[in-house]
């Protein structure tokens, strides 16, 4: 298999400029670490956090819990399931963390790959598998979970972020909102100026940027020249890398972050440093573009393997939690499998629903055509 | 029929990518007898996007592998067929695999053979498309009744292969995908000139490649098909004719490679074409002299196009800046080391040009050796791939076929291709008198871009003047 790569991506750094596409092989980046990948906890004077066994237990479970819905939505995609999945491998911390961060009333602006916070919003993963399926359009309630629909576009959903966060403001309410979206996606306009109307009038949104070191084929190298968080600085607000991979790191910012946003302090950018293990898409084939040893090198700093190794270090769960766990993987794993294989196919005619509110004599006399025309067909209504 | 029965369920070629039609199979990690469970990983099949490796979605044991590695299967095509245990019989409830929650049973069977979509992206490709039959008559017509209906199909066979349809009117618009538009533009080939035969008049992609390849083989075939196999050799097993006496042959091997080459070479290199008739009947007698004194080599092939071969080594040599290449990647002329000599050869496959590598420092004796090597390989069909890349001249024997010249295209990458056309007795003024005398033909077609008409008729007129003394080998060589 060839590897390409671009001229732009061999292109040196400016001197004293860290190279970020090249932080996870070589030197460490400067980043908030509570947990390092050999599973040591380490302490940092900004961001204390105290967690209690319990917690960190709930926080394995909800890790691996989402990894294995995430495997076996790959697996459902090639099996012809679904159209298409956006798989998280590598990032179940970023997401878990940060989503663990939320209070009931803070709201979530999520990209298409926001599985573990869709999980820590009590969003039943069949929902989002129905739209990977295309027989719904999200299929659950974005004001009873506080979790938007999925976002296709790239980077919009942070405008949408930031003007429900300034509604806050006009309601007098402590909520803060939580944007996602991707190292890509800070190329955006949309990224950009929602950081403009963020910053001057102070809206209580963190953006919550999953730097997984890929937009698709491009390496970060391509999308900026400093390390993301230091962007927040040039639009008046603060910035903070997280190491992406460290579930206690992501808790412990956000939940700063966020406090920092609710009580009238202004937004926060986090960058959480981590990385795609596995394709962007079930279309695209990452051995295209990136080498295997810059994979291997991530691999070590898988974000359930040090959790693991921190709770067996310190006597905190035992064989049988694990194995606990592990089953409860499995039984999502079948839960979701049939649960898609078993998902109806809606009615034709419901894509003329929910075009307005009420009634509309144009949709009507359209959605009349059509049943006609699938009338015309011999052996039924439709199908 | 209650107890140990089990039902045969077929595995599709998924649709892994968004839009893909169809997929190779890379390998195969399970075979008949095994058994596989729900999940489990059985081949890694690759498509135009990625390669990757499907999970089964059942549990039971492999019964068939429908294909075998390597081929290349449509989206939508069983590839694996699994005997499952415990379910009910086939026959009596064809949707019931096993499932585990109520829901399941009530679901459509997702995996019954008539099921042919993919979830997203354009479909299965055209003319694989089985379409449902509508109302023939009787039908409710929709109140503002819809334009642009498709045309009613008749019946739910399988589609039949769609009648061929003229090209548009002069005036009308051309119906084609806008990719379809753009191979066209890229191959030269005018829409209004093709013959649609995707639904609705559409025009396909392989209308556009079929066009191409006509208008290539009609530029190619008179000139390019010159070394000594019968052409009847070479005449495909041609499919029986339709009702209207035409027939199609799949465009596929060598033909397709003919034709993209020289699609590839007509639109990128300029071509100039230069001729010049020349008096060989000293040449013919040196080469009767030869093959009467066998000094060359017991059992060697001498012909007239053994000395052509040496009388263009001979102007290249002193020529070298006719034996290059354009490297259009680089912005770069490529001024080639050695003189790798191509000889265009009809032969059972078709076309092909194997060359005779560093040419130019061979002698007579070895280039005929190396002659006869190559058009014995290339007759038995075993030329090798590496025979026929590298080449940097060429020459094309349409003589043999008894014409007396064409405009060739050049060999791909290559510079110049010379044509040797056939040695006629013609009146000539020789020695201020008219007498009969062998004359032939050449002609050179040169790549404009890096040949210009300077050198190019130097080439040809030094070759045509070694033809016509063949002693000037010996003062040039």
């Amino acid at each position: 298999m060839t590897v390409k790569s671009t001229s732009r991506a061999r292109k040196k750094a400016a001197p004293g400029v860290p190279d970020p596409a090249r932080a996870g092989i070589g030197a460490e980046p400067e980043l908030v670490q509570l947990l390092t990948p050999e599973g040591d906890r380490v302490e940092h004077p900004e961001f204390p956090l105290t967690v209690t066994p319990e917690e960190l237990r709930s926080l394995y479970r909800d890790l691996v819990l989402v990894r294995r819905f995430d495997a076996e939505a790959t697996s459902l995609q090639r099996q012809g399931e679904l159209g298409l999945w956006a798989s998280l491998l590598g990032q179940e911390a970023a997401q878990v963390g940060s989503g663990r961060a939320m209070r009931s009333g803070d709201y979530a602006f999520p990209t298409y790959r926001e599985h573990g916070v869709a999980w820590c919003r009590d969003v039943d993963p069949l929902n989002l598998l129905g739209m990977f399926r295309g027989v719904n359009n999200g299929g659950w309630d974005p004001n009873e979970k506080n979790f938007h629909l999925y976002t296709i576009v790239i980077g919009s959903q942070t405008l949408h972020a930031t003007g429900y966060a300034m509604g806050i403001t006009k309601d007098g309410a402590d909520d803060a909102v939580i944007a996602y979206f991707g190292d890509g996606a800070s190329s955006q306009g949309d990224v950009n100026e929602s950081f403009v109307f963020a910053s001057v009038y102070n809206s209580p949104v963190v953006f919550f940027c999953q730097n997984n070191q890929w937009a698709i084929s491009e390496p970060t190298t391509v999308q900026t020249r400093i390390p993301l968080y230091r962007r927040a600085s040039g639009f008046g607000f603060p910035g903070v890398r997280v190491d992406g991979n460290d579930v206690l790191a992501c808790l412990a910012v956000t939940r700063w972050a966020l406090d920092h946003a609710r009580s009238g302090q202004g937004p926060v950018l986090v960058e959480a440093f981590t990385y795609r293990m596995g394709a962007h898409t079930t279309s695209d084939d990452p051995t295209r573009y990136r080498q295997s040893e810059e994979t291997e090198a991530w691999k070590a700093k898988d974000p359930i393997l040090r959790l693991k190794a921190h709770l067996e270090k310190e006597g905190l769960a035992d064989e049988a939690f694990f194995a606990e766990v592990e089953a409860e993987s499995e039984k999502l794993g079948l839960r979701v499998r049939e649960g898609v294989r078993s998902m109806p196919d809606p009615d034709p005619t419901l894509i003329f629903d929910h075009v307005y509110s009420e009634p509309h004599p144009l949709v009507d006399e359209e959605r009349a055509e059509y049943e006609a025309y699938a009338a015309s067909f011999e052996g039924g209504e439709h199908h | 029929m209650t107890t140990d029965v089990h039902s045969l369920r077929e595995f599709k070629m998924p649709d892994v990518g968004e839009g893909l039609t169809e997929a190779e199979i890379l390998t195969w990690y399970v075979k008949p007898g095994d058994t596989v469970t729900d999940g489990q990983v059985v081949c890694e099949v690759e498509t135009a996007k990625a390669a990757v490796e499907l999970p089964i979605p059942f549990t039971g044991v492999v019964e068939a592998l429908h294909f075998p590695a390597g081929a290349t299967v449509d989206v939508g095509t069983s590839i694996i067929a699994v005997a499952v245990a415990g379910a009910a019989p086939a026959a009596a409830a064809p949707a019931a695999a096993a499932p585990a929650t109520p829901a399941a049973a009530a679901a459509p069977a997702e995996a019954e053979p008539e099921r042919r979509e993919v979830l997203v992206g354009y479909g299965p490709r055209t003319g694989s498309v089985q379409r449902r039959a509508r109302r023939t008559n009787g039908a409710p017509a929709a109140p503002a009744a819809p334009a642009p209906a498709p045309v009613a199909a008749p019946a739910p066979a399988p589609a039949a292969p769609v009648a061929p349809v003229a090209p548009v009117a002069a005036g009308e618009r051309p119906l084609a995908k806008p990719p379809v538009r753009k191979l066209a533009k890229d191959l030269g080939i005018d829409l209004r000139s093709v013959v649609p035969t995707g639904p609705d008049g559409v025009i396909t992609r392989e209308d556009v490649h079929a066009a191409a390849n006509t208008a290539a083989e009609a530029v190619v075939e008179p000139v390019a098909a010159p070394a000594p196999v019968a052409a009847a050799e070479a005449a495909p097993a041609l499919p029986v004719p339709s009702a209207s006496g035409d027939v199609r042959v799949p465009v596929k091997g060598v033909r397709k490679a003919t034709a993209q080459a020289m699609v590839a070479s007509a639109f990128t290199a300029p071509h100039v074409t230069e001729f010049v008739q020349v008096d060989v009947t000293r040449t013919m007698k040196l080469v009767r002299r030869l093959k009467e004194s066998g000094e060359l080599g017991a059992g060697v092939r001498v012909s007239p196009l053994l000395l052509v071969a040496k009388a263009l080594l001979t102007a290249v040599k002193r020529h070298p800046e006719i034996n290059a290449s354009w490297d259009e990647a680089a912005q770069e002329i490529v001024l080639r080391g050695a003189v790798n000599l191509g000889i265009a050869a009809a032969t059972p496959r078709g076309l092909i040009v194997p060359n005779i590598k560093d040419a130019g420092s061979r002698t007579l004796s070895q280039l005929a050796v190396a002659l006869g090597e190559l058009v014995e390989t290339a007759r038995q069909g075993k030329t090798a791939p590496a025979d026929m890349s590298g080449g940097s001249i060429t020459i094309t024997n349409v003589g043999v076929f008894g014409v007396d010249t064409g405009t060739p295209i050049l060999n791909p990458g290559e510079a110049a291709i010379l044509a040797f056309g056939a040695v006629r007795e013609l009146p000539w003024v020789h020695k201020g008198k008219v007498v009969p005398r062998q004359v032939t033909t050449l002609a050179l077609s040169f790549d404009h871009r890096l040949v210009d008409g300077e050198l190019g008729s130097k080439v040809l007129a030094d070759t045509a003047a070694i033809l016509e003394h063949p002693k000037r080998l010996i003062t040039w060589g």
